[in-house]
């Protein structure tokens, strides 16, 4: 039992402090997902939120902030805001839905740590953070240009680079495929998961 | 020729100036581009420039089946690969439901645990040769490649070994290898101890590292710190305490911590934290009994060759397994491990396809990395080497 006891610790705030983050301003709803609890919240309300939940709920540490791309979605891009406290023993998920172009509030003034996080997140997926000092790109090549982890990015990319022996030196070029870019798509069409393309009509 | 004769004193003012340090410096451990505004000697701002190793890993896993996605994680943090494995097999198996066999969770959590020497001896070694100890290193790396020989005799490579898998592991031990294991546990607190002899109470090392890149536990906090970075300020914060996954609930060991949180306590609590590896390893030797090390379930593990012989069921599952994969029922999920370098976490998103729609990696070193600027101000530029090697990078898992 001690085991099982030790197990079930992350899972705390418990519910009924789940109700409680709920009904904080801003919070549209509040969710367990595989035993993590999540938050979705107004990006308007964002800074106010994330200072609550630092000073009263104790999450002293953000641990990650990573963007993820909807492109069907109206609100194409989420920010995802992983906290932990150190001292109560919990994680909290935060998500913040906003649109293409538009700016979500940094939280690099409540958490120094979010400075790198919000970087990489305008770097890789075009998400601006209004108020971050610190606006260059972090991971991507000096003078980069699109936001390679969106969906329409794609994988190979528009530029490569190669050392020209006669210029000796590393030149850009844009990117040739000796062979066309294949994505096999292995999905089993007796699976029943997707609807395949011309065949909507069939699942509704 | 006539003779010079300064007639007037002059009065030398030494202006801040701009220093690149790396990317190909050695001591900027791989391939950090380091822009030191200096004030003379001394460090007025950092700004590390990372990103050269970018090579577009989240990406290139959303176009793989969540068993190709395994090997990028070796390339990560390729100082411990194993450790990287072990959070993307947990998040994958926390979105599918099912959890690996007793004795694969084992042998997880003794390759973790040797994966964390594995680090430490490296971590240990080129901080030292950082601040110009050049034995330490050499010792070290005689001692990994014992280590090596276990992850290849498991695995059969010796770094990218792709042996931690979604449900289980590769394949199980080979025959005396349990053996062989707990005899290296019995010889390795010595080696530990003759590193400890030639640093621990070194005049030159303590002169080098003591008082140097001091981090207050609030500020460790707030920079995202984790594992033995942030146990050296003091905050006594373990993941396979306080968060356990797989066997750690049942192992016994202590977490050591620091109270200065500066160079010399991040180096004691590395030394400290292989000896109570070797105390998990044991103990996980211990209590290892003989079973299955996989999911029993065709549809996530693929079949024995020899099965597969004689079995049209095995055929098709072995086939569908390496073309198509499983498909991830739709969620999300973000599962950390307590990698030897800190808190490893995988954000891992599914949409119900057989390949993952966002795969977020949290690498430790860069949180750790972005305090830099912060623990080297004031420093002088010898100290941003020991500082840079106290932290522990390892471009591969930053820049990923």
């Amino acid at each position: 039992m001690a085991e099982e006891a030790a197990v079930s610790a992350p899972e705390v705030p418990v519910d009924a402090e789940m109700e409680v983050l709920a009904r904080l301003p801003g919070v549209l709803n509040v969710t367990r997902e595989h035993g993590q609890v999540v938050a979705r919240v107004e990006a308007s309300a964002l800074l106010a939120l994330c200072v609550t939940l630092r000073e009263k709920f104790g999450f002293a540490q953000v641990m990650d902030i990573c963007g993820v791309d909807w492109p069907e979605r109206a609100a194409r891009f989420e920010v995802v805001y992983n906290l932990l406290s150190v001292t109560r023993n919990a994680r909290l998920r935060v998500i913040v839905g906003v649109a293409e172009g538009v700016a979500v509030p940094s939280v690099s003034g409540i958490w120094k740590a979010a400075t790198w996080w919000e970087r990489e997140v305008w770097d890789l997926f075009g998400v601006a953070f209004d108020g971050l000092a610190d606006h260059r790109r972090i991971v991507t090549d000096y003078g980069f240009e699109g936001h390679p982890l969106r969906k329409d990015f794609p994988l190979t990319g528009y530029v490569e680079v190669r050392y020209d022996e006669e210029r000796k030196q590393v030149v850009y070029e844009n990117v040739r495929l000796t062979q066309e870019f294949r994505n096999f798509d292995f999905l089993s069409p007796w699976e029943g998961m997707t609807t395949l393309p011309g065949d909507e009509k069939a699942h509704g | 020729m006539d003779e010079v004769v300064a007639t007037a004193k002059q009065v030398l003012e030494i202006d801040s100036h701009t220093i690149n340090f790396g990317p190909q410096h050695p001591a900027a451990h791989g391939v950090l581009r380091l822009i030191l505004e200096m004030d003379g000697e001394v460090i007025e701002r950092a700004d590390p420039h990372i990103g050269l190793l970018h090579r577009g890993t989240e990406k290139l896993i959303e176009y793989k089946s969540y068993m190709q996605a395994v090997p990028y994680f070796d390339r990560l943090d390729y100082v411990s690969p194993m450790a990287c494995e072990h959070a993307f097999a947990l998040a994958t198996e926390k979105l599918l439901g099912i959890e690996a066999p007793e004795r694969a969770q084992w042998i997880r959590v003794m390759f973790a645990e040797l994966t964390r020497v594995l680090n430490h001896l490296l971590s240990v070694g080129s901080f030292a040769l950082d601040c110009g100890a050049l034995t330490p290193g050499l010792w070290g790396y005689e001692e990994r490649e014992k280590l090596l020989t276990f992850h290849e005799a498991a695995s059969g490579a010796r770094f990218h070994s792709n042996y931690f898998r979604p449900g289980g592991v590769a394949k199980d031990l080979p025959a005396g290898m349990e053996g062989e294991i707990a005899e290296w546990c019995e010889t390795f607190p010595d080696f530990v101890d003759r590193v400890e002899r030639l640093l621990t109470g070194n005049r030159i090392w303590k002169q080098r590292v003591v008082d140097i890149g001091i981090v207050s536990a609030a500020d460790a906090l707030s920079w995202g710190f984790s594992g033995p970075n942030l146990r050296a300020s003091g905050v006594a914060w373990d993941l396979r305490r306080a968060q356990p996954y797989d066997k750690y609930a049942e192992v016994e060991f202590d977490v050591a911590i620091g109270k200065h949180g500066d160079c010399y306590d991040r180096y004691l609590v590395r030394i400290a934290e292989m000896r109570e590896s070797v105390k998990i390893v044991k103990q996980a030797l211990g209590k290892m009994k003989p079973g299955p090390v996989k999911v029993q379930d065709p549809k996530f593990s693929p079949p024995k060759r020899a099965l597969m012989k004689h079995s049209m069921e095995a055929l098709i599952h072995h086939f569908k397994l390496y073309t198509e994969g499983y498909h991830v029922p739709a969620g999300a999920t973000y599962t950390v491990v307590e990698a030897p370098k800190g808190e490893f976490g995988v954000y891992l998103v599914a949409d119900g396809t057989n390949r993952p729609y966002r795969c977020k990696i949290r690498p430790t070193g860069f949180a750790n990395l972005q305090a830099l600027s912060e623990m080297a101000k004031g420093h002088m530029l010898a100290d941003a080497v020991a500082i840079l090697g106290s932290i522990d990078v390892v471009f591969g898992e930053i820049d990923r």
